[in-house]
């Protein structure tokens, strides 16, 4: 086996996939109102907190689960879950990074983040989630300085539940849909980010998700207010662990922005797919929503979806504001058995209001993606306008790719314009890049990262880097 | 609904001759039905206009029952003029005349005796019904290598009988190989508040050519829905035109199967809606086999409290390379009431195809009007002249002159 060979061997095994051995705190098997009583009692929750979660466990148990998206998985069994785990050194919450449990630090070296490098160098404040509860929250000390606040949900439970309580639930109601419902009873943890008046974030704040002790659905909570005026811009990457069980992933992600804010939303998502057969993997089934809800605001999504074995979110906006502006930019790859649905909604309310949507699918192996976007515009929402573009780009004649968009227009003052392309990469431009010196697996990858290229560039720097290699890496070995 | 179903189902049965065996057919349809019921907007397919409560509100209760055994007289005067044509008479869904004067006798055959069966495993309750309640179903059969010399207008007609009442009917057609044949559907009511639930079968043997032009422009408060079912072998062509304006609710649903290389299939649409009216062509075109292609254009002009709904859907089987698929719809709102939905839809399993699909909703370029009221022309005219304009584009798509001239004269198109 040349080099080579042997380079590609490795990739084609999931780079991240290792575990940590630590002991785990858990909840008792099963869904019922006494397991979310222990998570809200381990937390230390005020009592609204309690309630909140209750009244949504209570409308949780009315619902049912969804069955209209394209990729279908096997039923869940919600009771043989565990909805809380944390790592037992969270016991005594550490003051600060050295006081880590060694072989956490160790995982987050593995992955390629060593945290306190990445912290002093890249100048990006990490709020590091393993499992479900976050372990530690770096350079607290430059953004208090702004009034920043970036901590971990349950911390900004304790201190600040006032801004808690007046946002939580208000994009994503606990009247939601099913498992943005089931996020809303038995969450444990995420960020929490508020940007005061007029202050611009010196840094892009970051959290890195992992998912580890087995059988453990994790239940993120994240909310994002920008106060007026205010701008953030705010990373979320994600890789997990080699699993053989599937492992059920439904997080909430609200943002908020007030007049003359803006919140840029990034995410590369790399957990774990499943092997070639299409055993194992994440299911991510997100609800990630935001509001718009001041003048001239501004929400921006960009997502470059590689991981899990089904991918099933909308991250969306609603443009209550007048003159709000939203934004999406996606790139999904799916390979081998993986499946993804998602897209985005716009929702138009106010007046003026913009979106734009580009996205671009790449379906490999035997894999099935799915474009499904709505674009609403509301009879009162006068002289806004939308943008639609989604290209796919299939490799191979066993996957598929499919574009359901949702157009709906009630404002004769209004434009909305949709593209939809789909197409393989031709042989003459794989014959043109090999002409020139390039191996068949190197001209697509540059083909499909200038497919990409618009989605990309969105990326901050950091992450456009790391997200054009996992572009790379997911479809290594579907060419030939 | 339920009840009322029933009765009239057997009133039906009681003054029909149908064979045991249709009948049996009939009942089992009429079960299906009732356990569904009208579709409403929990089903996809009916998400953006619910025809169950559009049934509600336009007409309230439904009767089932029609006497078929009762001939209509035929009203002459409002035949097209202009156009020598062979006719099919339709009055309240009861088949009155069927002429083909123009055309070889040996040459078209017709059976009124087709065997009930069909193969199409659907979900749609409308079929159910048309199933259960429709009178005879005819089939017309051109035969090998004949190319029909007159287009053929199928008159659908209503009467003042008519009231509140459900009107079901169905007709086949099968075309042989390398034959050809140009459809009018012409639509035509003096009745109000019926529900028309119209089902068209299509075979289209090799090499065949079908055109189908649709036409709905006469004001109307009927309901109604129109189902077309095309299976193409090898080489054929379809091309269906809709003109879809008059009645107070239309969709148009298409169904569209190619099953041989080299078929196509063209859909193009206009709707031009005026206060309150609601009206959706829905199509999915099966590329089941290489080298087919197909290609969908949609327009509409919506008025007051207007609302139009497109859902177009294209499926790529695994099989179908080289497909060539395409899809444009663009509407313009000519009021704040007036509302336009769109699904324009891919599901693609090949990776060697050129799908793709665009879609545009907005109001009337303002710097157009401007422009042509700078040249002396008043509002109301360059208004006119830009909608009109707009639309010819989808006429100009229809490969038959004579048709094609024919509806704008209708519709009042000038070039």
């Amino acid at each position: 086996m040349d080099k080579r060979e042997k380079d590609i061997e490795n990739l084609k095994d999931y780079k991240y996939g290792f575990t940590t051995d630590i002991e785990n705190i858990r909840a008792p098997k099963g869904l019922n109102e006494e397991v979310i009583k222990f998570i809200s009692n381990i937390k230390k929750e005020p009592k609204w907190m309690l309630d909140f979660r209750l009244k949504a466990f209570e409308r949780f148990k009315l619902l049912k689960e969804p069955n209209w998206q394209k990729p279908k998985y096997p039923k869940i069994d919600y009771q043989d879950l565990y909805y809380y785990s944390a790592p037992k050194s969270m016991k005594d919450k550490p003051k600060s990074l050295d006081e880590l449990d060694p072989k956490l630090l160790e995982t987050y070296k593995k992955l390629g983040i060593p945290l306190q490098e990445q912290a002093r160098l890249n100048g990006i404040a990490v709020d590091a989630v393993f499992d479900s509860v976050s372990v530690a929250t770096t350079f607290k000390g430059e953004l208090t300085k702004h009034g920043i606040i970036f901590c971990s949900m349950s911390e900004a439970i304790q201190k600040h539940p006032d801004l808690v309580k007046k946002y939580l639930g208000t994009v994503i109601p606990i009247t939601d849909h099913f498992f943005a419902t089931l996020n809303s009873a038995v969450f444990t943890d995420g960020s929490f980010v508020y940007i005061p008046e007029g202050v611009k974030c010196p840094m892009e704040l970051s959290t890195y998700f992992r998912i580890n002790a087995s059988e453990t659905g994790q239940f993120e909570r994240t909310l994002i207010i920008a106060d007026k005026g205010s701008y953030v811009s705010y990373l979320e990457g994600c890789t997990a662990p080699m699993r053989d069980e599937n492992q059920l992933h439904a997080a909430n992600v609200e943002l908020i922005a007030l007049d003359d804010a803006e919140i840029k939303y990034s995410t590369v998502q790399n957990w774990y797919p499943g092997d070639e057969n299409g055993k194992g993997g994440i299911y991510n089934f997100v609800t990630k929503r935001g509001l718009c809800k001041g003048k001239n605001s501004k929400i921006s999504w960009t997502q470059v979806e590689t991981g899990s074995a089904i991918t099933w979110k909308y991250p969306s906006c609603i443009l209550k504001g007048d003159n709000s502006i939203g934004e999406f930019y996606s790139i999904a790859i799916t390979n081998n058995h993986q499946k993804a649905d998602t897209g985005t909604k716009m929702i138009h309310l106010g007046k003026n209001t913009k979106s734009k949507i580009i996205s671009k699918g790449i379906s490999a192996g035997f894999s099935d993606m799915t474009y499904r976007g709505l674009v609403d515009i509301n009879s009162k929402a006068k002289n806004s306008s939308n943008y639609t573009q989604c290209d796919s780009l299939l490799m191979g004649n066993k996957c598929g790719a499919h574009t359901v968009p949702y157009i709906r227009n009630k404002n004769f003052d209004s434009n909305i314009a949709h593209e939809a392309t789909t197409s393989k990469i031709s042989e003459e431009q794989l014959h043109y890049c090999q002409q020139r010196g390039l191996n068949p697996e190197e001209a697509v990858g540059l083909i499909v990262n200038g497919f990409c290229k618009e989605v990309l560039q969105q990326l901050p720097m950091e992450f456009a880097v790391e997200a054009q290699k996992l572009v790379g890496i997911s479809l290594e070995g579907s060419v030939g | 609904m339920k009840d009322q179903l029933k009765t009239d189902f057997e009133k039906i049965i009681k003054i029909s001759d149908f064979s045991k065996k249709d009948i049996e057919y009939k009942k089992d349809h009429l079960n299906k039905f009732i356990k569904s019921g009208f579709p409403n907007k929990k089903q996809e397919n009916w998400k953006f206009l619910d025809l169950n409560q559009i049934i509600q509100k336009n007409i309230g209760e439904l009767s089932f029952y029609n006497d078929y055994s009762i001939t209509n007289k035929v009203d002459t005067s409002i035949f097209i003029d202009g156009l020598e044509h062979n006719k099919i008479i339709f009055i309240n869904g009861r088949i009155e005349k069927i002429d083909f004067g123009y055309e070889d006798k040996n040459q078209i055959e017709i059976y009124d005796d087709i065997k009930m069966a069909d193969k199409l495993d659907n979900e749609n309750s409308l079929i159910d019904l048309n199933n259960a309640f429709r009178n005879k179903c005819y089939k017309i059969l051109v035969k090998k290598g004949y190319v029909t010399k007159k287009p053929l207008i199928v008159y659908h007609l209503t009467n003042e009988k008519m009231k509140s009442k459900s009107i079901n009917l169905r007709l086949d057609f099968e075309l042989e190989q390398n034959s050809s044949l140009k459809l009018v559907d012409f639509f035509n009511d003096t009745a109000d508040k019926n529900f028309m639930n119209m089902f068209c079968n299509f075979e289209l043997r090799k090499d065949s050519i079908l055109k189908n032009y649709k036409i709905d422009k006469s004001l109307n408060k009927n309901l109604k829905y129109s189902f077309n079912n095309i299976n193409q072998d090898k080489n054929s062509i379809s091309e269906i035109f809709i003109f879809s304006a008059g009645s107070d609710y239309l969709k148009n649903d298409i169904n569209c199967n190619l099953n041989g290389e080299y078929s196509s299939a063209f859909i193009n649409g206009i709707f031009s809606l005026k206060e309150g009216q609601q009206h959706e062509i829905r199509s999915k075109i099966n590329h089941l086999v290489k080298n087919t292609k197909s290609y969908q254009l949609i327009k509409s002009v919506l008025g007051k409290n207007s609302k139009a709904a497109y859902q177009g859907r294209i499926y790529v089987d695994s099989k179908a390379q080289k497909t060539d698929g395409y899809q444009l719809s663009k509407a313009i709102l000519l009021d704040e009431t007036s509302e336009f939905n769109a699904k324009p839809e891919l599901e693609i399993y090949a990776d060697d195809v050129k799908c793709s699909h665009g879609s545009a909703s907005g109001s009337l370029n303002e710097n157009s009007i401007f422009y042509l009221m700078s040249r002396g022309l008043n509002y109301k005219q360059s208004k006119e002249l830009l909608i009109n304009g707009f639309m010819l584009d989808v006429v100009e798509k229809i490969t038959d002159t004579e048709i094609k001239n024919l509806i704008k004269n209708m519709i009042g198109l000038k070039e």
